[in-house]
């Protein structure tokens, strides 16, 4: 089996637009998804990042307090999952419930090692 | 302002009903390799609803504030050993303790009311694992899920803390090693293992009942402690047993009675001259209660057997209206499934109360030279009531004598000299 990397882009304008209920059983359906992702022994790992944080610029001494992009192209987490091709990750990616908070998924596959 | 001793009193309560389930839940997130981890973050909760309380008065509801506390402390423990070895993480519902999506709503599930109460069975059947001696499973019972300081367990068994530290330090190797898992057991193993567990409460609840030490106290809290274990098996469905409901009714029925075994003064009180109006009639009516649930399935137990006989005597207006009859049939049934030497000596007390000494003096000959009758401090007491009432007051004196030298217990003791200074007199 290989491993994909699912990357989760998109703001938090729709999870701050939400209740806390609401919230609350957004996270039971991340719940859903990945626990069965661990059952069938398909969970590696993965978190949720803040969307705040620094930039080093090439060279090593510029530093920006923001992530690169931002919007819907910054990256809200990432999970490591296992598949045997990139068309089963996929499928796999399509029940992210993120999906239906204006979320994309990004599904990369991770360079082995050699 | 909240009084202190209230909090005091409410912690400490709460504390006894509630801390094995949370160290059991706890046992279950960390692992049984880890039991020192889930004490500690239930004797971090506690210490912290001591100190907040005082400051800023108890929680509406302090159990749901302890229980939130010690997920908290649990989340943090989990954050920082994701990456150590301490906590084994490959099973898939552990997994998702391990990431920030999963964390809350996993930690969440395993509090919920029904995971807490199996898991502090599960508990149950693993400390009463018949592999660990009886001694050692209630040791571990009373530390890890009846909230007791080695001190207190220390004090339980008039043994010191090392003794104790010890024996807490095997069973949880023992655990260790043969990589325990605390559940309840499945159908089909369900009843041995659960005579057990019955077994242990009941050595546990004697072990308060018996005066064998003056701690008031804890004997009080032995009892009450081995009845709340006994009630969360008759909690839960699957552990719903006759057998269970026999214990707890026979537990009514003696407990009903321990405020009427001792004079202020700490001395012992015959069952003949006991004031029965002290005897606590709900719990007779709980333990008739139990009693009844526990008359089905086609098992009779020795606990059916014992509570019937404890409920002739509870039921009985004063000591003329025993039904010795009834008592002794009882016990001549006890003696077909437990062929237990005393068992038979407390036989041979009723046929002396119901066919006279001479009688009982025949019934106990058929037992004479019986190794652990002869060290049994009961045998001599009966013996010496028998000869006392054969009116030979030089042999029953010599034969109290040798109880004497047979009990640990201050009580029975100076109730025997007493006997004696009366006979000789």
């Amino acid at each position: 089996m290989k491993e994909f990397m699912f990357l989760f882009r998109g703001d938090d304008k729709v999870w701050d637009s939400k209740s806390p209920e609401e919230q609350q059983m957004h996270m039971q359906e991340w719940q859903q998804w990945i626990g069965e992702m661990a059952q069938q022994e398909k969970f590696i790992g993965g978190e949720r990042l803040y969307s705040h944080g620094n930039t080093i610029h090439p060279g090593g001494t510029k530093v920006t307090d923001r992530p690169l992009t931002e919007g819907k192209e910054l990256v809200g987490g990432y999970l490591i999952i296992k598949a045997d091709k990139i068309e089963d990750a996929t499928e796999m990616a399509k029940g992210c419930p993120g999906l239906q908070w204006n979320s994309y998924v990004e599904v990369r596959e991770v360079w082995p090692e050699d | 302002m909240e009084n202190r001793d209230h909090i005091d009193h409410t912690l400490n309560h709460l504390f006894r009903q509630e801390s094995g389930k949370m160290v059991s839940v706890l046992i279950k997130i960390f692992g049984i390799e880890n039991i020192e981890l889930a004490e500690d973050v239930v004797q971090d909760a506690l210490v912290k609803a001591l100190e907040t309380w005082k400051f800023r008065g108890m929680p509406d509801n302090p159990r749901a504030w302890l229980y939130r506390t010690a997920k908290n402390k649990a989340i943090d423990i989990i954050r920082h050993n994701k990456h150590s070895r301490v906590i084994d993480f490959s099973d898939p519902e552990k997994q998702l303790l391990t990431s920030g999506y999963t964390l809350t709503t996993t930690m969440d599930n395993y509090w919920q009311e029904q995971h807490i109460k199996d898991d502090f069975l599960g508990m149950m059947y693993a400390c009463c694992h018949p592999d660990i001696s009886q001694e050692n499973q209630i040791t571990f019972i009373l530390k890890a899920l009846c909230g007791f300081s080695t001190k207190e367990v220390a004090r339980s068994f008039l043994s010191n803390e090392d003794t104790i530290s010890k024996r807490l330090y095997r069973t949880k190797e023992y655990f260790r090693k043969h990589k325990i898992r605390p559940v309840i057991p499945t159908s089909d193993e369900i009843n041995p293992r659960t005579k057990t567990v019955l077994n242990a409460i009941y050595l546990m609840f004697n072990e308060g009942y018996n005066s064998t030490h003056a701690d008031q106290l804890i004997r009080k809290d032995l009892i009450s402690q081995a009845m709340l274990l006994c009630k969360s098996l008759l909690s839960e469905k699957r552990t719903q047993l006759p057998e269970v409901y026999a214990l707890m009714g026979l537990m009514c029925f003696h407990a009903s009675r321990i405020d009427s075994r001792l004079t202020k003064e700490g001395r012992l009180i015959l069952l003949s001259e006991q004031d029965r109006t002290t005897w606590d009639a709900e719990l007779i009516q709980s333990g008739e209660q139990y009693l009844n649930k526990a008359a089905f399935g086609d098992e009779l137990s020795t606990y059916h057997l014992e509570a019937a006989i404890a409920y002739q005597h509870c039921c009985a207006k004063q000591y003329a209206d025993t039904n010795w009859e009834m008592i002794l049939e009882y016990y001549e049934l006890l003696l077909k499934i437990a062929n237990d030497p005393i068992v038979f000596l407390n036989r041979c007390l009723v046929i002396l109360e119901l066919r006279g000494p001479k009688e009982a003096l025949i019934a106990l000959e058929n037992v004479k030279n019986n190794k652990l009758l002869e060290k049994y401090y009961l045998y001599h007491a009966t013996l010496g009531e028998i000869y006392q009432r054969l009116e030979d007051n030089r042999t029953a004196a010599t034969y109290y004598q040798k109880a004497m030298q047979l009990t640990q217990s201050k009580q029975e003791r100076q109730f025997l000299k007493d006997k004696i200074a009366r006979i000789l007199k």
